[in-house]
């Protein structure tokens, strides 16, 4: 009995110390572990980049910028690479969490066009710690036969009764704000109670029409005409015109947003150099083709824009035009109080009936 | 015989209802269409795909991985656990059953976010968190499937053969493990089952690279889910059906009755 | 003769529970009490009353008190009519239920919002036919909905098992001292199966109560249960003391909402199979 007794224990012991020195262990490998927005990186490349180099790319995905940020700071992967949003880098370069770069380890970075590093100067003003990978404008994805065109260049029609139950808001605390923003003519980086306030309102007086918060869902009930407009990316408009050719995008007048979303090696990153050798590899004109094909967003990468059959290097709905980006605003990070009153602001639209 | 068919109405309701989704979702994964709201027509070209999918099939195989070693794990350590709890005296009993039902009524939320604040403080999350985590919840499972079938078993079998002469491990496997192993069985299948089908406890507790296929589909939710996806759960729902059935309608299922 | 040393057994079990459910409930209640800097506080419990957190609380509380309501109306008939069925072998019936759980659960609800959308299957069935459409998606209705999918199983079995285990004997016993169908009924089946029904009624209310992902998928971002606010408040705001503190009042909750319903069923009630 004692004896089985002492097997049973050591046993235990052995399994539980076991699965304990299992954790984090993996750090002394060639391995690079990367943080990315769900399904925003081709698999295949992902493989072909391990068998070119032999180092094994764990790939962690999230929904939010704001999921990123907890992801990051829970402290519990050290990541070595992350794919983030532009306002979201801008934060964490103020708390000092991202290294700079090393362009002589990626000197296929002369693929992209400089106009995007000039864009991504309003989060990173030397370009010293970012790469922009895909970028575009906020707008209306609509179907032609529901709605009115002519009332699509204002955000205004998101609040028009006519379409009660048929409108698709932004499942998204800053580009819905941005939206009700816009429309009162105040910028989206505003933190004026006031403003925040009456944009609040707006928000709340347009419940009762949304047929639903979506974030990228929107373009598969787009596709399948459940609603007659939707706030979404350029990128999944461009992807839902080519399912259903009676849907079309517009970017109103008002003004949009514009956002990039670039790579950084944050302060966690103990593969720097497998990271450098990542972001290099993504530059390469068949691997940045391979992820447009895969993503379908706006590239900034000249080489591959410029393979691109014409009529889809001309698709205004993918690739915004200049005056378009011209008139939109990149998001700025707020500081802590002002991020907490708007979390609550829109937990309250959330709630609300 | 009006009650008969009332009753036939009813139950064909009730399937209705609880495979009408599984019916759509194996549809769809003939559907020879990128996205998973038109119908282009019928195809196997998704099943060819899944197969060439890396990352599939390896959510797959850790999946499979995370429910067979934890349902293992924890039906070993739940069977002791009823064996000793069965041991003790009534009032330690109720308080060791009331212990148990703790993680069971807890939120699967809370049994996540409690379990990732415990390893991000003292380790890195990784497969072996999820395990960790993955056992704790099956272990009242199997505990909860076994410890009533050792209150059925009879004790003073088991006294008697020790008086005989039996050491206790003998006279447990001949005359206790007969009596308890369909608790145990049935303890590890829903151990597996629960485990198979757990979201919120993985999507806290994983580390990076690693997915599931709850996890996955989850991340890949927003921009369209995979239809090599449909396919793969079409493949696990028939093989579970034919084992199922095998098990209930096969050769051992009568030993099992008996 | 209660053998000491088998007791024993428990200890690795003992040892488990002490580090992965004793110390992380630990976690939350010191992240619960503790503000950003370390502090103490009791604003993250106090947080509760707020507005916002109230109403999603009382908002999850009523979709779970429906749900387990629905699932018991469908489960109670059910199990008798398996019961009466003359194929009795408990392994298939279970096997029936069970079997839908090995398809992901979140595409069996994907697969429900299909159906149920405005172009959805059953609207197109339903205007074929002349009748009017359904507009239940991204409603509390859609979620209730699809949490009785998802639950329903967990009702049916404890019932089923309880009611199985009726003895034949009892019932004929009470005919033929002339009781109706409904005497028998109420006095023998229903207290007989008491505990199945208790612990059917846990095992569906705790899950509804705090699920997540359900209203995540089928609520269109408009239902707003207290799981979404714990959610969010970890993953989207990163504020885990105030997530540590909803965490603690749901929990509490839940505990003492049970420990009040399993007092009335009998001890260790909840075999499911």
């Amino acid at each position: 009995m004692k004896r089985k007794k002492a097997i049973c224990c050591l046993f235990a012991g052995l399994v539980f110390s076991g699965l304990l020195a299992g954790c984090g262990s993996k750090n002394s490998e060639n391995t690079l572990t990367v943080l990315n927005y769900g399904k925003y990186l081709d698999p295949d490349a992902i493989e072909m980049f391990e068998e070119e180099t032999g180092i094994t790319v764990e790939l962690e995905e999230y929904i939010t910028p704001e999921n990123m940020y907890t992801k990051y700071r829970a402290g519990a992967i050290d990541y070595d690479l992350i794919c983030t949003s532009d306002y979201m880098i801008e934060k964490l370069i103020q708390e000092g969490e991202v290294l700079e770069l090393d362009y002589s380890n990626i000197p296929l970075s002369e693929n992209l066009d400089s106009t995007y590093f000039d864009f991504s100067k309003s989060f990173d003003p030397e370009n010293k710690y970012s790469i922009p990978y895909f970028f575009g404008t906020v707008g209306i994805l609509y179907h032609k036969d529901m709605v009115d065109e002519s009332k699509v260049n204002s955000w205004k029609i998101l609040w028009d009764k006519e379409y009660s139950g048929q409108i698709i808001m932004a499942d998204s605390v800053r580009d819905s704000f941005m939206v009700a923003l816009k429309i009162l003519g105040y910028s989206l980086n505003t933190t004026d109670d006031e403003q925040l306030k009456e944009a609040q309102d707006l928000l709340l007086e347009q419940k009762p029409l949304v047929y639903s918060y979506l974030v990228d869902e929107a373009q598969d009930e787009m596709i399948s005409e459940n609603a007659a407009m939707a706030v979404v990316y350029s990128g999944e408009a461009g992807y839902a015109l080519e399912f259903n050719d009676k849907l079309a995008f517009s970017v109103p007048e008002e003004g949009s947003n514009m956002w990039i979303d670039s790579w950084f090696i944050p302060k966690s990153a103990k593969q720097k150099e497998n990271a450098e050798k990542f972001l290099n590899f993504l530059c390469r004109e068949d691997v940045s083709m391979m992820n447009f094909d895969y993503v379908y967003y706006a590239t900034p990468n000249q080489k591959t824009k410029n393979s691109l059959d014409a009529d889809l290097q001309e698709n205004t709905t993918i690739f915004p035009p200049t005056e378009t980006l011209n008139n939109c605003e990149v998001l700025k990070p707020l500081d802590d109080k002002a991020t907490m009153k708007l979390n609550l602001l829109w937990k309250e639209i959330k709630a609300a009936d | 015989m009006v009650k008969k068919s009332a009753e036939r109405i009813y139950l064909a309701f009730i399937f209705l209802f609880l495979y009408l989704p599984i019916g759509v979702l194996i549809v769809l994964s003939f559907n020879n269409s990128k996205t998973r709201v038109q119908w282009g027509g019928f195809t196997l070209k998704w099943y060819k795909n899944l197969f060439s999918s890396g990352s599939i099939m390896e959510a797959f195989g850790t999946t499979l991985f995370i429910s067979l070693a934890s349902a293992l794990f924890a039906t070993l350590l739940g069977t002791l656990a009823a064996l000793g709890i069965d041991a003790m005296k009534k009032r330690n009993q109720a308080v060791m059953i009331g212990a148990t039902n703790i993680p069971l009524l807890n939120a699967d939320i809370v049994t996540g976010l409690s379990m990732m604040l415990l390893f991000v403080r003292f380790t890195r999350l990784g497969m072996s968190t999820v395990l960790i985590a993955h056992i704790t919840f099956n272990i009242p499972y199997v505990i909860l499937n076994v410890l009533p079938k050792l209150k059925q078993s009879s004790r003073t079998t088991y006294e008697a053969a020790l008086d005989l002469g039996a050491t206790p491990l003998y006279a447990f496997f001949k005359i206790i493990w007969p009596q308890i192993r369909p608790g145990v069985f049935s303890g590890f299948l829903m151990a597996m089952t629960m485990s198979l089908d757990d979201f919120s406890v993985t999507y806290f507790t994983k580390g990076a690279g690693i997915h599931t296929l709850s996890t996955m589909i989850y991340t890949e939710m927003r921009k369209g889910i995979r239809l090599e996806m449909y396919a793969l759960s079409t493949i696990l729902f028939l093989l579970a059906l034919v084992l199922l059935l095998f098990m209930n309608f096969g050769p051992s299922a009568r030993r099992e009755e008996a | 003769m209660r053998n000491v040393k088998r007791q024993l057994l428990a200890g690795p079990y003992l040892l488990w529970m002490a580090g992965f459910i004793l110390l992380p409930v630990v976690m939350i209640l010191y992240y619960a009490f503790t503000t950003t800097s370390g502090h103490f506080t009791l604003l993250n419990i106090s947080s509760i009353f707020a507005s916002i957190h109230l109403k999603s609380l009382f908002l999850s509380l009523k979709l779970a008190v429906i749900c387990t309501g629905v699932c018991l109306a469908l489960s109670y008939p059910l199990a008798m009519i398996l019961n009466n069925m003359k194929e009795k072998s408990q392994g298939f019936i279970v096997f029936i239920f069970i079997l839908p759980m090995w398809m992901n659960f979140m595409l069996r609800i994907l697969a429900w919002k299909l159906l149920l959308s405005n172009n959805g299957v059953i609207n197109t069935i339903l205007e074929g036919l002349g009748l009017p459409v359904l507009d239940v998606l991204n409603t509390p209705a859609a979620v209730v909905f699809c949490m009785v999918y998802d639950f329903l199983p967990f009702m049916i079995l404890p019932i089923y098992n309880a009611m199985s285990r009726i003895q034949q004997d009892i019932i004929e016993a009470a005919g033929d001292l002339g009781a109706g169908s409904v005497t028998i009924f109420f006095k023998i089946i229903v207290p007989l199966t008491m505990p199945g029904v208790v612990s059917g009624i846990i095992m569906v209310f705790v899950p509804a109560l705090t699920s997540f992902a359900i209203s995540d998928l089928l609520g269109g971002g408009k239902v707003l249960l207290i799981g979404n606010v714990i959610e969010q408040a970890f993953m989207q705001e990163y504020n885990w003391n105030l997530g540590s503190g909803l965490s603690l009042v749901l929990m509490i909750f839940v505990i003492a909402s049970m420990a009040l319903m399993s007092s009335k069923g009998e001890e260790g009630g909840a075999g499911v199979w």
